[in-house]
């Protein structure tokens, strides 16, 4: 295939609508690991809840054969999972990355085991009658040409993503709950002084975060695909956290973060047609994040720097270097 | 018998899980409506004692009377309930959330589900106008200055309706104009009704501002009595149990070359924040110059920059001629520069080795300390030996970890690495802060008399009587810049000097010329 094929295909409708649904599992685990990292408590095992929320959704919905009980319980398993970080954090007094390793490690081989031991097979769950969300069908915008491939026609994870980050922000920002969130994860010490319970407020920001995360994991396993895979997740839940600090720790620049590495994510899928081997091709993403993460910093300390110098200009030029209190 | 004092803390005892007895049997009572100062050294228990009083800490035994009646306060909410707010010594802030927001965290004001910001703004800017106590409402905490995050503090205790206010030590980190600002907004909370205890150890704050004074030393109180009837003399013996010299023999400067030469030095952050701008000075050797200024103000990356701890953005300093910025610690230090650090127990010492350990750590790579490969454990051992003698280091021996020591007599040890590196240069920062009277004595005289010998030191002081009484050259550092020079230190007067350090002043570039 040639690259003119290549770029027609990302210059497409369709091409737009796939960033936005490759970028719906990196949105969701990246809103709730910025309300943890917010509160002060990183969660680094958002990777390990999705898949244990991508593999729970998948199980109860074969078994149930209701694709509502799955995303329930793919909610509920991976909620209770994430506060398993609190536990071992705020109430053991653990250290939180280790604790987000183990967790992390866990969630990959138990997924695998309890797969194993239901169908047989390390691999996938194929063989499991899963089920998977609906899509969203928006009356007349679909049948708008462009405009309703883009935006019409997504699963409803997809539109949760995007509506979700207006929630984040708001809760965040606007509510006591929020703001307590964030007086905690900059002060702890002055939090509790006015008598906001410190460890609950952690506690619930990890639980939100899981929650988050899990929504994140079962858009992969009941909505961008219809099974479970190991590790299906790939490093997605590490892509979220360089989201948040690539955002600038707010809920926008999170947003636009994660859509970024979602556009890097389907730019490897076009690239996919092409005549170089896979592993190149598939590297995108993640070679995209630390491109990304170095030249914010870059861009920082240079920033920092160009300040210093124009400062210093500026004295001198005024000749009164001390004039003028402030 | 008349009606119960408003407060009665009677025999209070507070044992730390670490041993520490902070408070043994401690009598404290507060009449309704007065201003009564808790004054004693460091380490005397004042804070703890507040601790208990605003439910921080749990006595381990004791009683707590409120108005004659028992109560026990399991958190700071009950004690909050009852009126009672504590303004800590350490601000208790959310740098990124503004002034009114900092007031309303925990109670803030609602409309529906979300915070009402509208009404927060509304009740900072009555409070503030109720009782005097000026702050920007919507200003990020962050970028206001001291003196306000003070007062925002007050006002927060105020909006929970706190009756008695507990200041720990609010002047530490205060000009003393802000001082006068403060003591001013203390008097129209008392004229309102409220009653104030405020926690110092300057006796002269006591006099000015206090109607009642009590004495702590360690652990105990020494006595309660009318500040009317109490002379400064007479505290500082309760407090310290003995006379008190602290003014220093100190003979006159004989300054000689120019030892360290900062030419434009300017700092800037990570964050991209200016803390160092154009900043020159020289220090000559057998002169000691003093920087003052209010914490913050630049003083700790200067000393940082310098000692080769963090890396500069411009400009050059020399010592000796030779250039020390942006070399390794090692290599400043080998320049002959040695280095009374701040914050001693991350900076200046390893807690858990042992004062051996700690007294070679800048010389254990050269001979006679280093043979071959390893390093001469009896050298070491003699070596420790010798300078805990020197400079009279309280402790059981050299093999004991440092963090068993008191907190005067690490800073010793410290001193004694340094000193006896033989240095050109010696930079000394907040060398005696928090630490007790007799080794500060000690300290302040070895510095005198490094000096005297032709040692140039950089004096780096918050306690603005000390950098008055030790240096023989003052400049004084506002927001990053040098904004005055001293040549005479016994010609300005402390109130001028807290008018340069609260940027209300400033000499021109041309004025200071000749002096730096
Ligand atoms: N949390 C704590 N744990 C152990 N020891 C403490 C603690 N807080 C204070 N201390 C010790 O208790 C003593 C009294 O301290 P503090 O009440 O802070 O005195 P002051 O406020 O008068 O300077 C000191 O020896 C101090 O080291
Ligand atoms: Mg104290």
């Amino acid at each position: 295939m040639s690259i003119g094929l290549v770029l027609r295909g990302i210059f497409s409708a369709l091409f737009v609508a796939s960033v936005l649904r490759i970028s719906t599992p990196l949105i969701l685990p990246a809103l709730g690991g910025l309300i943890s990292d917010l509160a002060g408590v990183i969660n680094i095992a958002l990777e390990g809840i999705m898949l244990v929320a991508a593999f729970t959704g998948v199980v109860v919905s074969a078994y149930t054969q209701n694709v509502w009980l799955g995303v329930l319980a793919g909610l509920a398993v991976g909620t209770l999972f994430s506060l398993i970080l609190a536990l071992f954090h705020l109430y053991l007094k653990t250290d939180i990355i280790l604790a987000g390793i183990a967790l992390n490690i866990m969630a990959q081989g138990g997924t695998v085991f309890l797969l194993f031991t239901l169908t047989g097979d390390k691999g996938s769950s194929a063989s499991l009658a899963s089920g998977t969300v609906p899509r969203v069908v928006i009356p007349l915008l679909h049948d708008v040409p462009v405009l309703g491939t883009i935006l019409s026609g997504h699963h409803i994870f997809t539109y949760l993503a995007f509506l979700l980050a207006v929630v984040v922000a708001v809760f965040l920002y606007r509510t006591p709950l929020g703001t307590h969130l964030r007086a905690v994860g900059e002060n702890p010490e002055a939090a509790a002084s006015v008598g906001i319970n410190v460890v609950r407020v952690q506690t619930i920001a990890i639980g939100l975060s899981g929650l988050l995360a899990s929504l994140g994991g079962l858009s992969l396993s009941m909505a961008y695909l219809s099974f479970f895979q190991n590790n299906m997740t790939a490093g997605r839940g590490f892509i979220a956290l360089a989201a948040i600090f690539l955002g600038g720790r707010t809920p926008w620049g999170t947003l636009l973060a994660a859509v970024f590495f979602g556009f890097a994510d389907a730019l490897a899928n076009q690239f996919g047609s092409l005549q170089v081997p896979p592993q190149w091709v598939q590297m995108i993403p993640y070679a995209a994040t630390v491109i990304a993460l170095v030249v914010y910093n870059v861009r920082r300390r240079r920033q920092a720097i160009e300040r210093a110098r124009r400062m210093q200009e500026q004295l001198h030029a005024q000749g009164t270097a001390f004039g003028g209190g402030d | 018998m008349s009606s119960p004092p408003l407060i009665e803390m009677r025999d209070i005892v507070k044992v730390y899980p670490n041993g520490v007895v902070a408070n043994d049997g401690v009598h404290f009572t507060v009449e309704p409506g007065e201003i009564h100062a808790l004054v004693g050294e460091n380490g005397a228990g004042k804070t703890t004692l507040m601790k208990i009083l605003y439910g921080l800490e749990s006595p381990t035994q004791g009683e707590i009377r409120l108005r004659g009646r028992p109560v026990h306060f399991r958190s700071p909410l009950d004690a909050i309930a009852h009126g009672i707010g504590m303004v800590h010594q350490n601000f208790m802030l959310i740098p990124s959330f503004t002034v009114a927001e900092n007031i309303v965290l925990g109670q803030e004001p609602r409309h529906r589900m979300l915070v009402d910001r509208e009404a927060a703004l509304q009740i900072t800017r009555e409070l503030s106008q109720q009782y005097g106590l000026r702050v920007e409402a919507e200003a990020v905490v962050d970028s206001v200055p001291v003196g306000m995050r003070q007062r925002v503090e007050i006002l927060k205790t105020l909006y929970r309706g706190a009756e008695i206010l507990i200041l720990d030590e609010p002047t530490a980190v205060l000009t003393p104009q802000e001082t006068q600002e403060l003591f001013q907004a203390i008097r129209a909370l008392v004229a309102q009704g409220k009653t104030v205890i405020f926690i110092t150890h300057k006796l002269r704050e006591v006099k000015e501002i206090s109607d009642r004074v009590t004495v702590m030393r360690n652990g105990r109180v020494m006595g309660t009595l009318p500040t009317a009837q109490a002379t400064t003399d007479q505290l500082a013996r309760m407090m310290v149990g003995r006379d008190v010299l602290l003014t220093v023999e100190k003979p006159p400067a004989q300054p000689g070359e120019p030892v360290l030469e900062v030419r434009d030095l300017t700092y800037v952050s990570e964050t991209g924040r200016t803390m160092l701008r154009d900043v020159r000075f020289t220090v000559r050797a057998g002169e000691i110059l003093g920087v003052a200024g209010v914490e913050g103000n630049g003083q700790t990356e200067l000393v940082e920059v310098l000692t080769g701890l963090r890396p500069a953005t411009g400009g050059s300093a020399r010592v000796r001629g030779r250039e020390i910025l942006n070399a390794t610690p090692r290599q400043v230090r080998l320049s002959g520069v040695a280095h009374i650090p701040e914050d001693r127990l991350n900076n200046g010492l390893a807690l858990t080795a042992t004062i051996n350990e700690n007294l070679i750590v800048d010389r254990y790579f050269r001979p006679p300390f280093l043979r071959g490969l390893f390093i001469d454990s009896q050298v070491v051992q003699e070596h420790g030996v010798r300078l805990i003698q020197a400079f009279d280091i309280r402790a059981p021996g050299g093999d004991v970890p440092v963090a068993s020591l008191s907190g005067g007599n690490m800073q010793k040890v410290i001193v004694a690495r340094e000193f006896s590196a033989e240095p050109v240069l010696l930079i000394a920062a907040q060398p005696t802060r928090g630490i007790d009277v007799g080794a500060t004595e000690f300290i302040r005289r070895q510095l005198v008399e490094k000096r005297s010998g032709g040692t140039a030191v950089l004096l780096i002081s918050a306690d603005l009587a000390e950098v008055m009484s030790l240096s023989d050259r003052l400049v004084v550092m506002y927001e990053g810049q040098i904004t005055g020079v001293f040549p005479q230190v016994d010609r300005v007067s402390e109130e001028e000097l807290g008018l340069y350090m609260l940027g209300l002043r400033r000499q021109t570039p041309e004025e200071m010329e000749a002096y730096l």
